[in-house]
């Protein structure tokens, strides 16, 4: 802590004074700007309180609450089947894994068994869902260092995984496919041959983005350096996701701790080790090539034929045993985990929802801001790719 | 004997322990009072490798006057999720800060103090607001705060939108020259 009276007065610092810094607004030496809430990088409402002084940022305050729903506290209220339409709404851009965690957490405390092919629509959906999710975050990381075409191009991409969605569950955005005992219907004809020309679209699409984003001089002079990760500060700030993996930690649930059907796959932890922003986006990027290859390795391995639900007991008078359980999988931001407690009535007691941007958005970003230029913190926001819903809840 | 109910013995050596539920062979409870909670938390992050704070929040169980606080840690190593549970008393509800461990455990607090009004004293920021700017009435997540009681006493009555007959409306209003003639 720096003494207030001891401090250079040429620093850019504020002097500090009960724990707290004391920025003398009024001497013209340092600014307060507001970043937010809108911002077309991120999905949903979240706003950085920066101080500034010149064009560098000297202090950042992350606020939340432009989205809070109060879906935890909806769901003490609401029948177990009930929760369903609420819970995909927590995360617009991946709501499959809200879904999956909320089915997997009810099935646990009930003791249903869901069929083998249901594991791998689940999958299947939670893959595509991940790709979905980056070709939107990659429009906004570009757009943010000036490069708007590049999420034309991505958004345009994700429109047609959003037809196979629609295609599939009915919804673009919301699908509610994924149900306590399984998934809501099987593979529509000609499904898979659909999916193997939208994958192909996007293959070329990507190739043109790495050309014109990971290659550009400017995206590379900006990007590199910026927002640094270092691999001690993963475990110190709770850093999951491809944050962690920027930063060379090769850590990833669906190979740690494998759910569904990944240890049938066959795939490789995707690690950088520039641990900045440049970093994080390469692994992002090749966390969609890998998702490509997943949802084509699941269509070739996935049992052609079976069962895909299991028939529950009156889901509007269902009583799901006492208990508790947690259950986490890995979506584009890090851990997603939903934490459940059931008291043995018809309601739930208490669901938890477990989201990355948690930590990422409100620590970590208040510190990784601190020195960064005025012009570089939209892309360093973008960069740890938050979604403030999630934080929220 | 499986590797966690082996710590759990060697853990009830040092600590009371009061309960210990192994869900799966990655993941388990265990029951640690108040006063050793931190201390516990300490412990296993620095000699047994739950280094990760995954997430930390509460419970409410109004019939027994109790919050139960859950700090989810995980180790990377064993790849196991240890959830660590302790009561406090919903009255005066205070609990030791873990902002020393993890710095977003400070973000947790913040949100369970204006949640659940549990207090973490030492906490930095515990008295801001998080998600509620403005909120003065009983932390809402509190099992009996009635949330249809707050709206209706918050938002009603609301005056609402007159509605008009249209072609009323547009005779008078809006043509009221013509009107006459018609």
């Amino acid at each position: 802590m720096v003494d207030a009276k001891k401090q250079d007065p040429r620093s850019k610092f504020p002097p500090v004074e009960g724990g707290k810094s004391r920025y003398n607004l009024t001497s013209g030496k340092y600014m307060k700007i507001w970043q937010g809430p809108q911002h077309p990088g991120i999905t949903g409402n979240m706003s950085l309180e920066l101080t500034v002084c010149g064009d560098e940022v000297v202090d950042c305050k992350t606020h939340v609450g432009y989205l809070h729903r109060g879906f935890e506290k909806l769901m003490e209220r609401r029948k177990y089947i009930q929760c369903f339409p609420l819970v995909c709404r927590i995360c617009v851009p991946e709501p499959d894994f809200n879904e999956y965690l909320f089915a997997e957490c009810v099935e646990e405390l009930a003791g249903i068994q869901i069929p083998e092919r249901a594991k791998w629509l689940r999958a299947l959906t939670l893959e595509m869902a991940r790709l979905t999710s980056f070709l939107m975050w990659i429009g906004g990381q570009a757009g943010s260092f000036g490069m708007g075409t590049i999420g034309q191009w991505t958004v345009t991409m994700r429109d047609y995984m959003l037809d196979l969605f629609e295609e599939l569950s009915g919804g673009r955005i919301y699908h509610m496919y994924i149900i306590p005992g399984g998934v809501r219907a099987d593979l529509p004809e000609g499904y898979e041959g659909r999916v193997e020309s939208t994958l192909k679209q996007i293959e070329k699409v990507l190739k043109d983005v790495e050309l014109a984003l990971m290659h550009n001089y400017v995206f590379k002079k900006r990007a590199k350096g910026l927002g640094i990760i270092t691999p001690d500060m993963v475990d110190e700030y709770g850093i999951t996701g491809p944050n962690a993996r920027g930063s060379g930690v090769k850590r990833d649930i669906r190979k740690d701790n494998p759910y569904l059907i990944y240890d049938q796959l066959d795939f490789e932890i995707v690690t950088e080790t520039g641990s900045d922003a440049y970093a994080r986006t390469w692994v992002r990027m090749k966390e969609m090539y890998q998702s490509i290859d997943l949802i084509r390795q699941m269509m070739k391995k996935m049992p052609k034929e079976g069962p895909f639900f299991q028939k529950l007991p009156n889901v509007l008078h269902w009583k799901v045993p006492a208990g508790q359980t947690y259950h986490k999988s890995e979506c584009t931001r890090g851990e997603y985990g939903f934490y459940m407690v059931s008291d043995g009535t018809e309601l739930p007691r208490r669901v938890y929802v477990r989201g990355p941007s948690y930590t990422h958005a409100v620590t970590l970003m208040e510190r990784l801001a601190v020195n960064t230029n005025i012009a570089d913190t939209a892309g360093l926001m973008v960069s740890l790719h938050t979604y403030p819903p999630e934080i929220e809840r | 004997m499986n590797i966690i109910e082996d710590k759990f013995s060697v853990w009830q050596k040092r600590f009371s322990l009061s309960g210990f539920e192994n869900k799966s062979s990655e993941l388990a409870f265990v029951q640690v009072p108040a006063d050793q909670t931190v201390a516990f938390i300490t412990t296993v992050r620095d000699l047994d490798g739950y280094k990760h704070l995954v997430f930390f929040t509460a419970v409410d169980l109004l019939e027994d006057g109790v919050f139960r606080l859950t700090y989810m840690l995980h180790n990377y190593t064993t790849k196991h999720d240890l959830g660590i549970q302790t009561d406090i008393s919903r009255d005066s509800a205070s609990m030791e800060s873990i902002h020393h461990l993890w710095p977003h455990g400070a973000t947790y607090q913040r949100e369970l103090k204006e949640m659940f009004g549990i207090d973490f004293p030492g906490s930095p920021g515990v008295n801001e607001s998080f998600v509620l700017e403005g909120w003065f009435a009983m932390p809402p997540m509190r099992r009996d705060f009635d949330t249809k009681e707050y709206s209706e006493a918050t938002f009603f009555p609301r005056p609402g939108r007159k509605t008009f007959d249209t072609q009323e409306y547009m005779k008078e209003q809006l043509y009221p020259s013509e009107a006459e003639t018609w």
